[in-house]
């Protein structure tokens, strides 16, 4: 059952398409540290100066960060070769060049390192924070709509609530608050503000299949609550669920790029968030040094256009009716 | 066969309005509701939307529980509380076929897999292997020939005769003692009816199970079943045998359904009982009969008290003062 919709999923174009899009960010944010040349963070960098004695010069061969491969080169060249260690700084506000991919900040940090580092954070700020959303919101959605009466009263009320609240000043209301900083507090208040939509919507679909003739069928026959909750009505939910999953974790990305971008993140971080906020913080925009600020929002658009390309998929993959043979 | 399967008795079903303004006041959707059901008959409601046929069938298959009244079958009380054990025995022998043939399969399995649940539930047939020739077996008893073929399709694949065979077959699986069927066949189009009738019959003998057959026609009513049951607003209006409702009819709203039937022999001029409007407010029933408001021979006593059911004949009975 599984592995049918999983070899349907792959064989549908745009689910294809969308899962590239996020397996190759998944695989920069695991490779992060191949990948990157530089330290995110620092505008320093080790590198190896060749140091020839006999000629009395000193010759820069390479600005590379020291490895062992390096050291073991250098050493087999030549025993009349001795090499020093040097820190020296990077190029401020530098063009992308062959060295900087996509050049480098005001400080000096090298953007193509940071945005391979970024993704690592985005990437798991909203992956966690839709998974988070999605069993909040579909676990009091199945609770208000089978069982209805009073629990659906209460739940549906709270919904009401948060919902007439509006989410993105109730996030910087509460980022403000909190006094730690750092990505667990992000991904609580981004969770706590997105569950209401999906499960309103979630609810409401709930009451609507729990009436259909084929769940009162299924009560005839003698099924039992929890297997018609789950085996009988969640399937028929799957794409509702994907679909708030995916579309709460484009939330979650945005939300946090906007927490960021506004400063009440943590900004020592380095995320797709932080990045625009330093690029915004240096004038970026008004120097038109497009290789700060163009690379995250590219980034958090190719992201967006991952997640809604696979809801569409799913969404034809769970309806039959939309599947072709 | 003269043994009643089924009693209602005095059933009342009544639902609650949700609406602030009409708070505290409820949907008469049965009211005194009492007949018997014989082994190995075949009983039919007629009434028009709204007469509370399908109300009664949702409380015989336990979807309602009745607001009071008694339910008993074979013997034993129906309470509204049932330990689960006589739940799962209680469905077992009682199965319920919907009017919509869509509806009642779940979109995203195979009708294999629809069909084996009856047989999961009720560890009929034990191992897989013997599960699956019932399966087939009871498949090609409905007409769905070959059944391997269709086992592995999805509901939307069939088309809405095979989908209500489908419904049948399910209902029938479970090997029950009573089947409910609402409007069966009102949803497919005129050539199924009749195949999809005579195959109930059919299996209704084979299986020897009793039946309940709801309906609006009264034709299909009269082909189907051995006793017809007239429903309005609730209420029970007439009960007694197929032939003589149908050609003896005593009370008005019998004989306006009949008139409201199309009978070629008798072509377009046939004179027609000429009554106005539409189903009351169930909320606010009309006092007394509750079809006085629409009936041709409406006097001043009508509207005074609800009459109480008045023998005309053996097994024939009216709720009509006349």
């Amino acid at each position: 059952m599984l592995k049918d919709t999983f070899s349907l999923f792959i064989e549908n174009r745009k689910a294809l398409f969308g899962l590239m899009i996020l397996v190759f960010f998944s695989g920069v944010a695991i490779f992060a540290p191949l990948i990157a040349p530089y330290d995110p963070k620092t505008n320093k960098v080790d590198v190896l100066r060749i140091v020839e004695e006999e000629m009395g010069r000193t010759t820069t061969v390479e600005r590379e960060q020291i490895d062992e491969f390096t050291e073991r080169r250098v050493y087999t060249q030549s025993i009349a070769t001795t090499y020093e260690r040097v820190t020296t700084k990077l190029p401020l506000n530098a063009r992308p060049s062959r060295q900087h991919l996509l050049g480098t900040t005001k400080a000096g940090q090298d953007l193509f390192s940071q945005m391979v580092y970024g993704t690592r954070i985005t990437l798991a700020v909203g992956l966690v924070t839709g998974l988070f959303t999605t069993i909040l919101a579909l676990t009091l959605a199945l609770l208000a709509g089978y069982f209805g009466g009073v629990v659906d009263d209460i739940i549906s009320l709270f919904t009401n609530v948060f919902l007439v609240i509006p989410s993105l000043p109730l996030m910087i209301v509460i980022a403000a608050y909190i006094t730690v900083r750092g990505v667990i507090p992000i991904v609580l208040i981004l969770g706590l503000t997105s569950w209401p939509w999906s499960t309103r919507i979630l609810r409401s679909q709930v009451v609507s299949l729990r009436n259909r003739d084929f769940v009162r069928v299924s009560r005839i026959l003698g099924e039992r609550p929890l297997y018609i909750l789950f085996r009988e009505i969640l399937p028929n939910m799957i794409s509702l669920v994907m679909a708030s999953f995916f579309t709460s974790t484009m939330a979650a990305i945005m939300g946090e790029a906007t927490l960021e971008f506004l400063g009440l993140g943590n900004v020592s971080i380095v995320s797709w968030g932080t990045i625009l906020y330093w690029a915004q913080n240096s004038g970026a925009l008004l120097s038109g040094a497009w290789w700060w600020f163009l690379p995250p929002g590219i980034c958090i658009a190719l992201i967006g256009t991952s997640f809604a390309l696979m809801n569409f998929a799913i969404d034809e993959i769970s309806n039959p009716k939309l599947r072709k043979r | 066969m003269n043994e009643n399967i089924l009693v209602l008795e005095g059933v009342n079903k009544h639902f609650p309005v949700n609406s602030f303004r009409m708070h505290g006041k409820v949907v008469h959707a049965m009211d005194d509701v009492s007949f018997s059901l014989r082994r190995g008959e075949v009983l039919a409601i007629v009434g028009e939307s709204g007469s509370g046929k399908t109300t009664t069938a949702n409380v015989m298959a336990r979807i309602y529980k009745q607001t009071s009244g008694r339910v008993t079958f074979e013997g034993r009380e129906i309470s509204k509380n049932m330990s689960r054990e006589d739940e799962l025995r209680y469905h077992k022998k009682v199965q319920m076929i919907f009017q919509d043939p869509f509806g009642a399969l779940n979109p995203t399995r195979t009708v294999g897999r629809i069909m084996e649940r009856p047989f999961v539930i009720h560890k009929i047939a034990g191992r897989r292997k013997a599960v699956e020739e019932s399966i087939d077996k009871i498949l090609i008893q409905v007409g769905l020939e070959p059944p391997e073929q269709f086992t592995r399709k999805f509901p939307h694949e069939l088309s809405g005769g095979q989908r209500q065979r489908v419904n049948i077959a399910r209902a029938f699986a479970v090997e029950p003692e009573l089947i409910l069927a609402d409007e069966p066949t009102s949803m497919l189009d005129v050539s199924n009816r009749m195949s999809i009738m005579n195959m109930m019959l059919y299996l209704k003998e084979s299986h020897s199970v009793s039946f309940i057959y709801i309906t609006h026609d009264l034709s299909g009513a009269r082909y189907m079943s051995d006793r017809i049951i007239v429903m309005y607003a609730g209420m029970i209006m007439e009960i007694g045998p197929a032939e003589k409702i149908i050609n003896n009819s005593f009370h008005p709203y019998t004989r306006l359904l009949k008139s409201a039937a199309p009978s070629p022999e008798m072509g377009l001029k046939r004179k027609r009982l000429i009554t106005g409007g539409d189903i009351p407010s169930l909320i606010d029933p009309p006092g007394g009969c509750r079809f006085h408001p629409r009936c041709p021979f409406v006097s001043d006593i009508c509207s005074l008290e609800v009459p109480a059911m008045k023998k005309i004949d053996e097994g024939h009975y009216v709720r009509c003062i006349l």
